[in-house]
Parts: C-alpha cells; structure tokens; sequence
C-alpha cells in the first residue's frame, strides 16, 4: 500500500503570526516555520500503518518554498519513506484551487492508494485543499476523519459532528483528510534523524507537471490589522455588580 | 565546534519538544511525589537516549559527546533529575559497550538503549567517596563464579535498575586490584537499603546496594581483572561532561525565568529591569553560563577526540558548570524575592537538583585535585 501524505509548512502558532499588509500574503519570515501539526497528525496515521504492515510506502508531498524541504526532512525523520517537493517561484500566492491543481498534477503518476491530508491548516484554514485535489483527480473523499482504518482495498473511519457520528467508508484509491482528535503524532528519534537525509526528495518545477498555468482566481482583496484590543468593561460593585454581570453576560449572549 | 549542524539542530528541536511535553508539565509533582517514571524513560528510550553515545549495532544512538551536552541541556531545563538520570544510565550503556565483549554486549545493550532495561554505576560506598580506590566491597572467585560481599552506597537508580556495574576489590593492590562486575537483579543475596530522603533529585531514587554471598559468572565481568578503577574513571569523563550540562539545562531555564520576572515585576515606580544593578546580575548570569557551555563542548570534543588533555579538561568544565550552574539558579532565587522561595515558582527545586552537582562525579574539590596534580606534572 502506499500512502501519500501532503504536507505544509506554516508559522508556528505559538508565535504572533501576521500578513504583509502589501500583498496580501502570509509573513513567511516573521517566526519559526514549521510542519503543520495537523499534517504531523496525518502522517502519524501512515506511519501507524506502516508499523503494522511494513511493505506500507509513505510519501510526503509539499508544496513550498525552499523552506519546505524543511518540512520534508522532518517528515522523513518520523519514518517516512521519500518526499516529494514541489517547488517554483512561479507559485509563490497560488490561491486554493491552484495549489490543489498543482498537487493533484504532481500525485498524478505517484500510483498513491491514499492520499491522506489534515482537513485544513492552521494558517490559511481553507479546509478546502484535499478536497479539490479529490476532485481534480476524481477520486472519493472522506472527509474530516477522527478514526481512520485501512485493510486491502478499503479505507473506513468515524466522522463526528455535533448530531453524532458518521461511520463512513470507499474504495481506494482515495482522498482521506484527518482531524485534530486522530493520533498524537510520534516525536522522530536519533536513528531517523540522522537517517532522513539520505532518503530520496525529488524536487518538482510546475514546468515538468501537466497544469495548466491559470493564474489565480481569488484574489486578496484588502487586509487590515486586527484591531487593538479594547480595555474591557469594569464593574465596580456597589451591591449591584451580580445583576450588571448577568445583564451583561445576557447582552452579550454569553450564556 | 560551536556552529549547530543542522542534525545538531534537528535533534535539540526533538530533546526540546519531548522534554516540554513529557517532562516539564510533571516535575514539580515527580519531586513532590518522588516518583521516578519509569515509563517515560522507557519513552525516552524510544527515541534514542538510552544510548546516545553507544554504537549503533546494539541499539545505541551513535551520536557524538558534544550531542550528548546538546542533548543534557536540553533535558535538564525541563527536569534536572531525569536528565541526571539519564546521564547515568547513558554511562553504564557505554561503559558496557567500549568495555564488553561481543557476547556481553548484544545481551545487555538492547534493553539498555532501549530504557527498558535500566543500570545503576556502584562505585562508591559508606567508607570510601572521594578515595574511590580505597574501596573494600570484594569479589572472590569460586570456580567459574565471582562471590561479592559489601555496600555500595548513594547508587542512582538502586532497587529500578535490572543491572548494577560493581566496581569491586580482586586483590589488595590499590586501585589496580578493582574489578567491574555487571551484577543482574534479582541475583540471590542482593537488596537494597531504603529509598534515602534528599534535598534535591527526588524524581529519582537513591539506596544503598548490599552484597550478601551474591554468585555471578565470571563472564559478567567488564575487562580483564584490575581494569575496574580505569573502566569507572573512563565512564566518569563522560559523566561529568554530562553532569555539567545538566547543571547548566536547569540554570539556563532559571535564569530565563528571571529575565521574564523582572520585566514584569514592578518596584519603586519601574520594572525592576530598569535597575542597572539587577540588570548587570542577569548580564553576569548569562555570561557565565556562556562560558561554562564553552567551555563543556571543548571537553565533550576533547573526549569524542581522546585529546591527551581529556582528563583535566572533563575535570575543569564539571568543576565550571556545576559551580556556575548552582550559583545562576540561587542567584535566580534571589532575583524572585520571596517568589523565589516558593515551591510554586519553580526556582528552588532547580536550586535543589543543581546543589548535588557539585557533589557527585568526584566532588568539585576532587576536581581541583585532578586539575591541580595534572598541573604539577607538567
Ligand atoms: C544523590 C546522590 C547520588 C549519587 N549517585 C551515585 C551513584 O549512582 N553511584 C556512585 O557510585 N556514587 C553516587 N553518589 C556518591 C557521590 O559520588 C559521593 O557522595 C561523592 O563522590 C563524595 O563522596 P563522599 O560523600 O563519601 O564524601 P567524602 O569523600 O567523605 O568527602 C567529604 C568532603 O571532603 C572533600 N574531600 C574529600 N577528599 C578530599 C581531598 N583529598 N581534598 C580536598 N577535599 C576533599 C569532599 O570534596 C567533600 O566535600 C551519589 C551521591 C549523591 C548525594
């Protein structure tokens, strides 16, 4: 079985994370840049299969910037296999739909049974990437995983939503995104550490991929800072206080 | 040297992530609760730390002795008495591997690099501390065993550990009459005293190691007789390396915490970082601990090298590190007032891991004793 992970490189969220207020775009260099841990997540899941089976091949796929490969060295650390890494100044501000066209290209002759994803990232938090990937390559999507299980052929798993759980299942090949409620991803050890160097990356120009080069279709329209935060509203207590906090929380809609 | 590889880097980022989520977040109620979690070492075994500087062929990590201070630091911010711990351990793992032969080693190295298996270094006991070699436990050869009678004392690990290196006394030839002894639990006429009640290093357990008619096979024997003092020695360069970066781990994370304190902490009408006075103490502090890492990883690569100054530099950069270590973390103390006294802040049970540092792995004045007779010889 082989397994494609896609991975992403994003700002850590323990840091302030910003947009250039320019173009539109992410500010790449503001913080550490590191593997999406939803991502870390979706690999965590490869890697658990392959421990169980291990003629299982897991690939990661970013698309990125230098940095990226960054991203791929610590995948390959956790124990996976290859990377592959999509990279072209040509791609730098790719809205969703171009990103997805630009992988789905480059899944196209991988021969992936999976292709597992997070169902969205922590920065962009489109959630709409796999499953247009799903779509440019016609294959199923199963959506939003907690519970994932694959056995020959199939994969299955456990949807949650607030009504209650869907058990859902497809043929493979197949499109499947986690959530945060999947495994805890592994830490890498010594022995993958410096093992992860000598496994193989390819690296990828959008010229060597059948895409078509559409630019854009979204567009940044304008952005602006979040707004200073405001002091918050004082209540003295002059025996009244209980009733103007209730007041307040029922304004609020709150409780 | 001091540049990071970026495997350095790699694998600092993983000690670090491991050690804020497995470590960190427990500390303070391991040393509460003296309780020594095993299966968090076991975890750290996992990811390699159980040999670190052990070959790779029975599980060892294979890294290099400045990784090995890379990796300490980073361990003992979060928890200096794992990371001492663990220190330990990684030098019983080595000893066994640069000491054992082919037979010993592939059944004793998979489950001590993998932390299933734990070891405990007997070297000390009640009478003899500093003067190593006066050292009376004894280990008398019967047949194709070795019978061992004595009490090792302050043993790290004691009453965990699945295997105990005894360094015991063959003959009456000072210290070339010692013998390294591997000693498995649970061997008939072994026990342990009871857990010893101690100001700092409460996460993990310290007991005498008694010998009563203890029988192992001659073949549990590390070297040839009279190898005992040097294998010990050996694995103590390593050790107090190691020591000195555990030192240094807790007081980096206590002299960060005072930096962000007195940003915060306002007195006479200013953060107390406006007092010239206290910022050239944090200057002070950070400077030292530069220079004490400085001077650890010439040691680590000295050793990682077998520089012919190995000995003196190991000596000189535990004596640096575990000094300047203690002295940044009760100057942290300090710089967090009454704060600083409380359990809650974190300072004093830093202070209390650091203070053993300088104890233990030869007591900081045995260091000046090595440095110095070194000194003279020259
Ligand atoms: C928590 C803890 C854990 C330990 N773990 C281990 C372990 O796992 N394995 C192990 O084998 N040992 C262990 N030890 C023992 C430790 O290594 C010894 O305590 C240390 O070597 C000092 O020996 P001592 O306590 O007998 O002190 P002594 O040797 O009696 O020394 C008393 C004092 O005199 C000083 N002194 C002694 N001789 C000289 C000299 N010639 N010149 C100047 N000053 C001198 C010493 O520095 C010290 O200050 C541990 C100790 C502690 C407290």
């Amino acid at each position: 079985m082989k397994i494609v992970v896609l991975i992403k490189q994003v700002p850590d969220t323990y840091e302030e994370r910003t947009l250039d207020l320019t173009t539109g775009w992410l500010n790449r260099d503001a913080g550490d840049n590191i593997v999406d841990e939803i991502n870390e997540r979706a690999l965590e899941v490869a890697l658990q299969q392959k421990d169980k089976d291990k003629s299982t091949e897991v690939v990661v796929l970013a698309m990125g910037p230098d940095g990226a490969a960054k991203a791929i060295r610590k995948a390959l650390s956790m124990g996976a296999d290859s990377g592959i890494h999509v990279k072209d100044d040509s791609l730098a501000g790719s809205d969703a739909i171009r990103t997805a066209a630009v992988l789905a290209a480059a899944l196209k002759d991988v021969g992936a049974d999976i292709i597992l994803a997070g169902n969205e990232s922590t920065d962009g938090r489109g959630g709409v990437v796999p499953a247009m990937v799903a779509e440019f390559l016609s294959l199923p999507l199963l959506g939003a995983l907690s519970v994932a299980e694959f056995s020959a052929g199939t994969v299955s798993g456990e949807r949650r939503s607030e009504e209650g759980t869907l058990r859902v299942s497809s043929a493979l090949p197949a499109v499947v995104t986690v959530t945060e409620n999947i495994a805890e991803a592994r830490f890498p050890n010594f022995k993958g550490i410096l093992t992860a160097k000598r496994k193989p990356v390819s690296t990828v120009s959008v010229g060597e991929l059948e895409v078509a080069s559409t630019p854009a279709r979204s567009m940044v329209v304008s952005t602006s800072e979040r707004p200073v935060r405001a002091a918050g509203t004082k209540v003295v207590d002059e025996g009244t206080a209980g009733t103007q906090l209730a007041a307040y929380l029922i304004e609020n809609r709150l409780v | 040297m001091f540049e990071r590889t970026e495997d350095q880097q790699a694998v600092v980022e993983m000690v670090r992530d491991f050690a804020a989520t497995a470590l960190a977040p427990h500390a303070a109620e391991w040393d509460e609760t003296k309780h020594f979690p095993v299966d968090v070492l076991a975890e750290a075994g996992t990811l390699g730390m159980g040999g670190i500087y052990v070959g790779e062929t029975y599980g060892g990590s294979g890294l290099s002795r400045t990784d090995a201070v890379l990796i300490f630091e980073e361990l003992a911010k979060a928890d200096p008495s794992i990371a001492a711990y663990i220190s330990i351990h990684n030098m019983v793992a080595w000893m066994v591997d640069a000491f054992g032969n082919e037979t010993q080693r592939a059944a004793w190295l998979p489950g001590l690099t993998s932390m299933t298996e734990l070891g405990s270094y007997c070297l000390t006991e009640p009478g003899a501390g500093s003067d190593a070699a006066a050292l009376a436990t004894r280990a008398v050869r019967d047949g194709d065993e070795y019978v061992i009678n004595g009490t090792k004392q302050f043993i790290s690990g004691a009453g965990t550990s699945t295997w105990y290196v005894v360094m015991a006394r063959t003959a009456e030839t000072g210290s070339h009459g010692i013998t390294a002894i591997v000693v498995p639990d649970g061997t008939p006429g072994l026990s342990f005293g009871a857990e010893e009640k101690k100001m700092g290093w409460r996460a993990q357990p310290t007991r005498q190691v008694v010998f009563e008619d203890v029988r192992v096979p001659v073949s549990n024997r590390l070297g040839e007789e009279g190898d005992g003092f040097m294998i010990a020695m050996k694995g103590l360069n390593g050790g107090r390396i190691n020591i000195g970066a555990c030192s240094l781990g807790g007081a980096q994370t206590a002299f960060e915490k005072s930096v962000a304190y007195l940003k915060e902490r306002h007195a006479f009408g200013a953060a107390l970082v406006k007092q010239q006075h206290l910022l050239f103490e944090l200057a002070d502090m950070d400077t030292e601990l530069e220079t004490a890492r400085t001077l650890l990883m010439r040691a680590a690569d000295a050793l990682e090298h077998g520089a012919p100054d190995t000995v003196k530099l190991c000596a000189m950069a535990k004596r640096v590190a575990t000094d300047t270590g203690f002295r940044v973390a009760n100057q942290a103390l300090q710089l967090h007032g009454g704060y600083g006294y409380l359990s809650e802040y974190g300072l004093e049970k830093i202070v209390r891991d650091l203070r053993v540092h300088q104890i233990l792995e030869g007591s900081n004045e045995i260091m000046r004793l090595i440095v110095g007779r070194l000194a003279l010889e020259d």
